[in-house]
């Protein structure tokens, strides 16, 4: 049984406050409902640019965050040449990729060549609009949030698939197979464990999810189920982003770069970016899932410390909260050693699996009979 | 919204003709993610998000990733072969045909477009798309849809079968 079982419910039962929710979507239009024009293009205008920024935003931020830590944990400094501590670093590559020869391979299919960069950032960018970053800042609120996510994050393997395709170099089909095979192998633990949280909070509207943690968040509402599908996700999405230990796609010992192999300039740039706001996507949802979304952490009953954390904005919560799982993500890609193809699938499909099975199962007795605090 | 759902339909229509022309078979592939997209933009009209993102997520997520994977397993090139008329091939046309003029049939028939009986666009908004869906499903059709997963078990024992043998 779960540890915190043993707890009086109490004591994880925060303070009760209501989240009004606006979206950039709503406000829009509301305002067009006034017949008010200039409203309503400020609106989109302000919600293109906001996905825009946050995009951009993420891709230096991330960029820069990766190559720090990974010198941090190899005992180096990383880059510190451009600007206070290579600040700038990342804008600086972002130049050199910017006006480097864009090269194609002669053999290559063009039109899916230039494609491809294309339709993986589009699947990207696509989620970063219904994120919840705060109950303010959040572009659109799809009733249907969480297959929203999961139906266009799996575009990106269509991406992969025709950019190893589309070079006419085995390295990249190699790759793109290997990517391939994998992440649609993983989705199938991650929709499990999405499902498992979309059974406890009784909704698929992301905001709603995180209304239902009002009192407590899921993971530590649901006894071991949340716990479970917690790790499960975790597992399945940082297989899903190709990021280490499941790398294979791009083990740089046997397939040179995988599907980017091919890559230079600014396509390459398009690949690199997606796959670091996908980390961002991924950390984000986790958080939006499990980790309460942009509510303060509460303990009951400590009313002093409450409203210190009360007074941390929301947006702060959940961009300090998903900070700290890009983190845990950087972190497992310096530490653990690359899977072998097959402990890669047998992981997936004969422990995973089956686990996400019967905690779905579980899942859906704990609501039925309601034992969930 | 009608303006919408003319773009949506014509790229839909041209990308599904882009299947059938296309030499190249990722290029028809593609054309078919295309033509998906578009369907999953009339569904979104119709106000039947759940369906939309269904559609993606089954068709264009899974489905024509795995036609990608065997066309790229397999390695097919175009041949620049043009279809002969043998007897299978005019079965196969008879058939097309029929089917054809059955559903038009159908349209040009009295049948009913848009909510209804029960299902009104506000019992919809009301309890929720998936909510309806899941209660159709599982409440007056569920022997429809068991038959239909036994189907696919059968299926799906059939293909590991047929794998089977062939490696022996």
């Amino acid at each position: 049984m779960d540890m915190l079982d043993f707890f009086p419910s109490s004591i994880l039962q925060a303070a009760d406050t209501s989240w009004q929710t606006v979206t950039i979507a709503q406000r829009a239009s509301s305002a067009f409902r006034d017949h008010d024009l200039s409203g309503t293009i400020g609106y989109l205008l302000l919600g293109l640019l906001f996905t825009a920024g946050l995009l951009t935003v993420l891709g230096l931020v991330l960029i820069y965050a990766e190559r720090k830590l990974a010198g941090h944990f190899q005992c180096r400094l990383g880059p510190m040449r451009v600007g206070w501590h290579g600040i700038l670093q990342s804008a600086a590559d972002g130049l050199k990729l910017l006006l480097k020869e864009d090269i194609v391979p002669e053999n290559a299919d063009k039109l899916l060549h230039l494609g491809a960069p294309v339709l993986s950032l589009m699947a990207t960018v696509l989620t970063l609009a219904i994120l919840p970053l705060s109950p303010t800042l959040q572009v659109v609120d799809l009733n249907i949030g969480v297959i929203y996510v999961t139906a266009v994050t799996s575009l990106g393997v269509l991406a992969i698939l025709i950019a190893g395709w589309s070079s006419n170099n085995k390295w990249s089909l190699l790759g793109a197979m290997r990517a391939g095979a994998q992440i649609i192998s993983y989705e199938l633990s991650a929709t499990l464990s999405l499902l498992v949280m979309v059974l406890l909070s009784g909704s698929l509207q992301l905001s709603e999810i995180i209304q239902s943690q009002s009192d407590g968040w899921w993971i530590w509402k649901s006894h071991l189920v949340g716990v479970i599908a917690f790790v499960t996700f975790l597992i399945s999405t940082t297989a899903e982003l190709n990021r280490t230990p499941f790398d294979l796609p791009e083990g740089e010992s046997e397939l040179t770069g995988g599907f980017h192999t091919e890559y230079s300039g600014l396509r390459f740039a398009f690949f690199f970016l997606a796959e670091f706001v996908n980390m961002f996507v991924a950390s984000a949802l986790i958080v939006t899932l499990f980790f309460g979304g942009w509510m303060p952490f509460y303990i009951g009953g400590w009313d002093g410390f409450n409203s210190i954390m009360g007074l941390i904005p929301p947006g702060i919560w959940f961009a300090g909260k998903s900070a700290f799982f890009i983190f845990l993500l950087m972190w497992f890609r310096w530490t653990f050693p690359r899977l072998r193809i097959d402990q890669l699938m047998s992981l997936e499909w004969k422990i995973l699996l089956p686990v996400g099975f019967i905690n779905i199962f579980l899942a859906a007795l704990i609501v039925l009979f309601e034992w969930h605090f | 919204m009608l303006l919408t759902f003319y773009i949506l339909g014509t790229v839909s229509v041209l990308s599904a003709l882009g299947v059938l022309v296309c030499r190249s078979p990722v290029y028809s592939a593609m054309s078919l993610v295309c033509s998906f997209f578009c369907l999953g933009g009339i569904y979104i009209l119709m106000n039947v998000e759940f369906v939309a993102v269904i559609q993606i997520l089954v068709y264009a997520g899974a489905i024509l990733v795995l036609f990608l994977f065997v066309i790229m397993l397999l390695n097919i090139v175009p041949t620049g072969e043009s279809v002969r008329f043998n007897l299978p091939v005019l079965i196969a046309f008879g058939i097309a045909v029929g089917l054809f003029a059955q559903i038009s049939g159908l349209f040009l028939g009295d049948i009913q477009f848009g909510p209804k009986d029960v299902y009104t666009a506000e019992a919809i908004s009301e309890e929720g798309s998936i909510g309806l869906i899941g209660r159709l499903l599982y409440g007056e059709f569920v022997l429809p849809f068991e038959a239909i997963s036994i189907l696919l078990l059968v299926a799906v024992i059939g293909a590991v079968i047929i794998g089977k043998r062939r490696l022996n």
